[in-house]
Formats: C-alpha cells, structure tokens, sequence
C-alpha cells in the first residue's frame, strides 16, 4: 500500500510578492488517509486549491496516477476536468451546500456528468427514452445507499440547508464521494463538530478508506482526529513542509512541536506534558 | 416583516402611532401632488400653456393613502395578534384541497376563453376580448417562463431579453418578406411556420454569442452588460436602415395560414374552404391557440428540463457556483445552455410576435420590455410557472384593463385617460409584492425528485443566485 496516487512536486504558489506555497513536495500514497496540517495560514487551503484546480500554480507539478495507469497532470486540466475525468473530490471548510436543493438532490446534482452522458446532453432525456430512465434509477440508487450510509436517509426531502451542521458536513463528503473520486481532498472536515460527531466522521473516513476506491488528503486542526485515523501526516508552516511522515514520528518532531507551541526545544517536554500530547 | 421590532405578544393597537404613520403618509403624498397633480400646464386654442390648478384632486389623492395607511397598520396589528402559522397552515390547507383542481381548470378555462368570449360578444366584440387580452398576455407568460430558465432557475440576471424577442421578430420578418419571395415563392403560405423554428434557433445562437464574453461577469456587472447588449440591438435595428429599414419598420409581414390556408377573403381562403362566411375572427383565434400551444411547449420543456441533469445543474449554479465547479460541473456550458434556451423561447415569442402584428419597428423592442418582462417574473416568484401566469395576468390584464376603464371619464371629466396611467399599475404591484410577498407570488420551491415524501422548500433557503 505505498504506490504514490498523488505526487506533488516542488509545488510553489505566489500571489504578487506573497509565497503562500513554496516548493512544496509530498505524496498521497493510495489507499491511505494522508493528513496536511499546519498552523493557520500556513498555505494548506493554498494546496488545495491548486490540487483541486481552482488557483493553477506557479510551479510545481501534480501528477495524479490511476489504478489503471493513466496519469493525469492536475495543474493543466481546466477546472471541471478535475473532478470528471481525475477523479479528484472536495469538500469545503466553509460548507458549500445547495441549500435550498434538498439532500437527495444535492447528491444528484454531484452525479450530474454521466447522467449528463446518458441523457443524451438532455435530448434523449426530454424524449424519455428506457435508457435514462434506468441511469437515473441507478443514481438515485447510489444517493439513497449514501444517504443511508450517513444516517440521513430520513431527512432526503428536506432541504439540505435545514440540516444541523454535523450533518451538513457528513453530507458534503456524501456528495463529492457520489462522484466516485480516486481521491478525496478533506478540507477541515471536523470544524465545529461536537466530540461525538467528530467519531462518527472517524468512523466514515475509516469506512470509505476501507472500500478501498478512494484515498483520502484531509486538512485537520482537530488533533484527535489526525492522530486517530491518518496513516500519514504531512506538516506545513509558512508554506514550506516541516515534517513528513508517521502520525507518531510526527508528533515527536521537534520541529513541529516549535511551529505548533512557538517554544524553545528544550522547553518542549514541558510543555508537551502539559497540553497532554 | 417589521414584527421583529415589536413585541411579539398580542399588544394593544396603538392607535396614536396608527395615525402618526398614516398623517405622514399623507404629507408626503401631498408633498409630492403638489407639484405632479395640482398644478398642470395644458395648452388652450391659441397654442398657449395654461397653468391649471387641481387642488381638489391632490386632496382626494392624498386623502386615499392616509385611509390606506390606516388600514394596513390596522391588518398588520391584527396579522401579529393571530398565530400567524395557524393561520397560514389554514391558508395552505386551502391551497392544497383545490390544487389538485387548479390544473385541469384553468387548463380548460384558457382552451374554451376565445370560444367562451364568441359566444358572449359575437365575431365583432370578442377580437378584442381575444386578441389584447387572451393573445397578448399568453405573449408575455411565454416571454416570462423563458426569461425564467434563466433568471429564476440559473439565477443570472438579465436585463436584454427583449433582444432575443427582437431577433426572433425581425429574423421572421426579414426572412418571410424578403429571402422567401425571391427564392421560394411558392413557400409563401408556410412562411411562418418555416421561419417558427429558423427564429428560435437564430434567437438561441444570439444567446450564445453574447452568452460567450458575458458569462465571466457576475450579478451586477452582468446585468449591466446584458442590458447594454440589448439596447445594441436595439440601436443597430435603428441605423443599420438597408438592413431592417430603422425606425420606420417592417410591415407587410406575412400572417400565419392555417396550415397553408391563408385566412383572407378569397375562394382558396380558410372561410371559403371551410364553407363559413368571411370574418377576421378566425384568424385572431387561430393565433390564439397558436401562441396557447407555443407557451405550453415551453412550460412542458421547462418542467422536462427541470428534472433532468441540465437543469438541476442550473439550480446548483444558482445555489453556489463554486460548489459546481468542484462537482465537476462545466459551468461555462451550463450558463449559456440557459441563455440559449432562454433566448430560442424568446425568439419563437418574437416570431409569433411579427406574425401577429403585421407591422415590427425597433419601438416595440424597448429596455420597458425587458423590465415587464422581469417585473412578471420576479413578481411570480423566481422559478415558479404557476406565479408567472398570475403576474402576467395581474400586470398585462391589469394595463388592458386600464383601457376599458371609460366611466373614470365621468368622475374625473372627459379628458382623463386611465391608461396613461398604466405604470401605476406596475407600481402598485410592486408595493403591494414588498408589502405582502418578498420574495414573490410563489415563494417556495418545488423539489425536483423526491424519495418518499414532497416538501416544498421556503423561499428563505433558496438562493437567489449572483450571476
């Protein structure tokens, strides 16, 4: 399990004078939760969008390998690209819900190109021939498995802007995972969950690694979730990778600990005991 | 509405504040009539301006919005003091018992209305009941029910739709009286039903080209680019004269046959075929049922549309653009799949339109057409085809009606003409939507697939789209 799915290479994102993003290099090996953490403002939202095609980098190069060989280069595709044919997902760490679109819509509307294809571009879809009415049955199908999956099937009338927040956040991994990612880009999943919501989404995350489709990049303050669930973490700071490995190697880097704390090395034993990592 | 500033328990009706509110109501309303409607400048025999003085009817004028002032303090204090969900619950009930019904009714109602209105005014009376009242706001339910694919299902605020109307009229007009007489001839009687669809498809691919430079812009600025393309349109109609002959027009514009048979008084006439006598009645209901069938269509491909991946995609995209992106959607496409549908139903409205009148000029294609035409959908409720139907019905019956409104002449003397006041109407309308209806007639939003149960969705949660 250590076949790199994504490769990031000296990634560099400028913004004027600004570097957010400097010469950044890491892999998303497949079938693992890889976790991209750092203080605030360290340049990880920065990653993600350039991994999800919404800034094109300066530098660098994203080559995006797929189970059956085909290696897409993120940083060339057009936006839309990304999702369709690399296959990569995202979620948004403000949600981005359809909220006035209820929750079974909202997973419709993330399956829209292969309904799209199988409309026939809306034609053969305004004529309401069998074979989209079988490919919409098929979708609706794959939503309310999700829905169940996520424990929201009772609530796939409503409008998904109704949902309490926990389950808004469950629903936007429902939706980008409906579009059947290789690779799915968690943008603080956890914010602003309650201790018991934050282990129902442990237990999703682990859940959707163990299919075995999906690998997954998440950005997380939340530190039980990290340690809990990544097979991986890599550490930004001041967009440049301080750290790179194990959750436990990590975790012991002094290195990190100074970016996280902001103290002297030998002062961090103590401290360290005290906030209890 | 302006219940969260007041307490929410059943308070007293403070009838000080009632007619505090409705004096001042009344002071600014006279403030206003003194210069607009007391004092008139009107010219006698010799040409000279004479100044009148209609003190009286600033004082009625002024003496009707203090009486309604009053009484809307009085309903909003009695609305606070109900259970205003009780209430609305009753309402919706209600609404739910004969929706069923509503369909099949005014289904029935608007395919028997030019037979009904034979019946009742014979063939001379009813032309006019059938043709400004039944034709011209079935014209502009279908003009609304285009401009909302764009509007009110992708949320992208456009201001020139009346040029989509304008290309669809003149594509027809041009086509029918100067490609077809010198190439086809013998083509003449099918003219329109030719250049029905030509219209529509050259109207859609109007809406993409300006679909392409213009999608990149969002809310205001679209807008205003939108309305800048329609008054370029406009403005070419006017001064490109060898093309579409300005200001003057196009006229002698063929009318539509009934299949190839022309309604005219000849022997090869619709009324001569059909052994009736000759009377232009017949044409006037036959486009009648034409411009029925052509809104129909566009309301059964809406409804298709909505439900199928395109126009779910257009809904997303008004919900949040950027979410679209990241679902892989080609928000490029799916924009202008809105303008260039939106567009082709303006263009088939814009045929119809040319073939109707007889006559077209860049007069009858003006900003106010786009704005009545966004006025009904707005005032409908973004969205909604039922609320475009009524606001149609409300603001284009409402103007009609302003015309037969003659016995205003014997209260307020013979040269009042009511409907010189037809932008009162619109105004009305618009206070009257503020007041009661935010966010339109239809506020709620019909969910377009449902696993077990239909909800409607408040129009609160529905985004009303940025561009």
């Amino acid at each position: 399990m250590t076949t790199p799915l994504l490769k990031i290479e000296h990634l560099t994102m400028r913004f004027g004078g600004l570097v957010a993003v400097n010469d950044l290099s890491f892999d998303v090996r497949k079938g693992e939760i890889t976790a991209l953490i750092g203080p605030n403002g360290a340049g990880k939202t920065t990653v993600f969008n350039c991994i999800t095609g919404f800034y094109k980098p300066t530098e660098g190069r994203l080559g995006l390998k797929h189970p059956d060989g085909k290696t897409y280069l993120l940083e060339r595709l057009p936006d839309h690209h990304i999702n369709w044919k690399a296959r990569v997902a995202r979620t948004f760490q403000n949600i981005r819900l359809f909220q006035g679109m209820t929750v079974l819509e909202n997973l419709l509307v993330a399956q829209h190109n292969p309904l799209m294809l199988a409309s026939g571009y809306s034609i053969l879809g305004l004529l309401g021939s069998k074979s989209y009415l079988k490919s919409e049955k098929a979708a609706l199908d794959k939503a309310v498995a999700w829905l169940e999956r996520i424990n929201l099937i009772d609530r796939a009338d409503d409008p998904a802007g109704d949902l309490p927040y926990g389950d808004q956040r469950r629903l936007e991994i429902a939706r980008a995972m409906c579009t059947d990612p290789v690779l799915l880009c968690l943008d603080e999943p956890a914010a602003g969950l309650n201790p018991r919501e934050s282990l129902e989404l442990n237990a999703l995350l682990t859940s959707i690694r163990a299919d075995g489709q999906t690998s997954l990049l998440l950005i997380e303050h939340d530190m039980s979730v990290v340690m809990a669930i990544s097979d991986h973490v890599v550490v930004l700071d001041y967009g440049v990778k301080i750290s790179d490995g194990a959750p436990e190697e990590v975790r012991n880097d002094p290195r990190v600990i100074a970016a996280y704390l902001g103290v002297d090395d030998d002062e961090v034993a103590a401290v360290e005991a005290e906030v209890g990592l | 509405m302006t219940d969260t500033t007041h307490s929410p328990s059943p308070d007293a009706f403070n009838l000080k504040q009632a007619l505090k509110d409705a004096g001042f109501a009344g002071m600014v309303t006279f403030g206003l009539c003194v210069p607009i409607v007391a004092f008139r400048a009107e010219q006698d025999m010799a040409n000279k301006l004479v100044l009148q003085q209609r003190w009286w009817m600033a004082l009625v004028i002024t003496g009707l919005v203090v009486v309604a002032r009053f009484l809307f303090s009085l309903h909003q204090h009695s609305r606070r003091n109900e259970h205003g969900p009780q209430t609305s619950a009753g309402a919706a009930g209600v609404l739910a018992l004969i929706k069923p019904y509503l369909a099949p009714l005014g289904f029935g109602f608007i395919t028997i209305y030019p037979l009904m209105m034979l019946a009742m005014h014979g063939p001379g009376g009813s032309i006019k009941w059938i043709d400004n009242f039944g034709i011209q706001i079935l014209i502009y339910v279908m003009l609304g029910w285009g401009l909302n694919i764009v509007v009110g299902l992708a949320g992208l605020l456009d201001l020139g739709y009346v040029a989509f109307y304008a290309v669809g009229a003149y594509s027809y007009a041009l086509i029918a009286t100067k490609v077809i007489p010198q190439t086809f001839p013998f083509l003449g009687v099918w003219a329109f039903w030719i250049c029905l669809p030509i219209s529509g498809l050259l109207a859609a691919l109007w809406g993409i080209l300006l679909g392409f430079p213009v999608l990149r812009l969002r809310g205001d600025y679209l807008a205003i680019v939108t309305l800048a393309f329609g008054e370029i349109i406009r403005l070419v109609l006017i001064n490109w004269v060898d093309f579409s002959n300005g200001y003057a027009g196009l006229s002698s514009i063929p009318r539509p046959s009934f299949f190839g048979i022309p309604f005219n008084a000849s022997d090869t006439g619709f009324a001569a075929v059909f052994g009736l006598e000759f009377s232009p009645i017949y044409r006037t209901i036959f486009l009648y049922y034409v411009i029925l069938v052509l809104s129909l269509m566009t309301a059964y491909v809406t409804l298709k549309l909505r439900r199928l991946p395109v126009g779910r995609a257009w809904e997303a995209l008004r919900e949040d653009e950027i979410a679209c992106r990241s679902l892989g959607i080609n928000t490029t496409i799916t924009k202008l799949t809105a303008f260039a549908i939106g567009a082709m139903f303006g263009g088939f409205a814009g045929c119809f339109f040319a073939a109707r009148q007889g006559f077209i000029s860049p007069e009858s294609f003006v900003f106010l057409e786009s704005a009545q035409i966004l006025a009904i959908v707005v005032l409908g409720g973004m969205g909604s085809l039922f609320g475009v139907v009524v606001a149609s019905i409300a603001l284009v019956g409402g103007i009609e009606i302003l015309r037969e409104l003659d016995f205003l002449k014997e209260v307020f003397g013979p040269t009042f003409d009511p409907s010189q006041y037809r932008m009162l109407v619109f105004g009305v309308a618009m206070v009257l939507m503020m007041l009661w209806k935010p966010r339109g007639l239809i506020s709620t939003r019909d969910p377009s697939v449902i696993y077990k149960e239909r909800k409607a969705i408040s129009g609160s949660m529905v985004q009303e789209g940025h561009g």
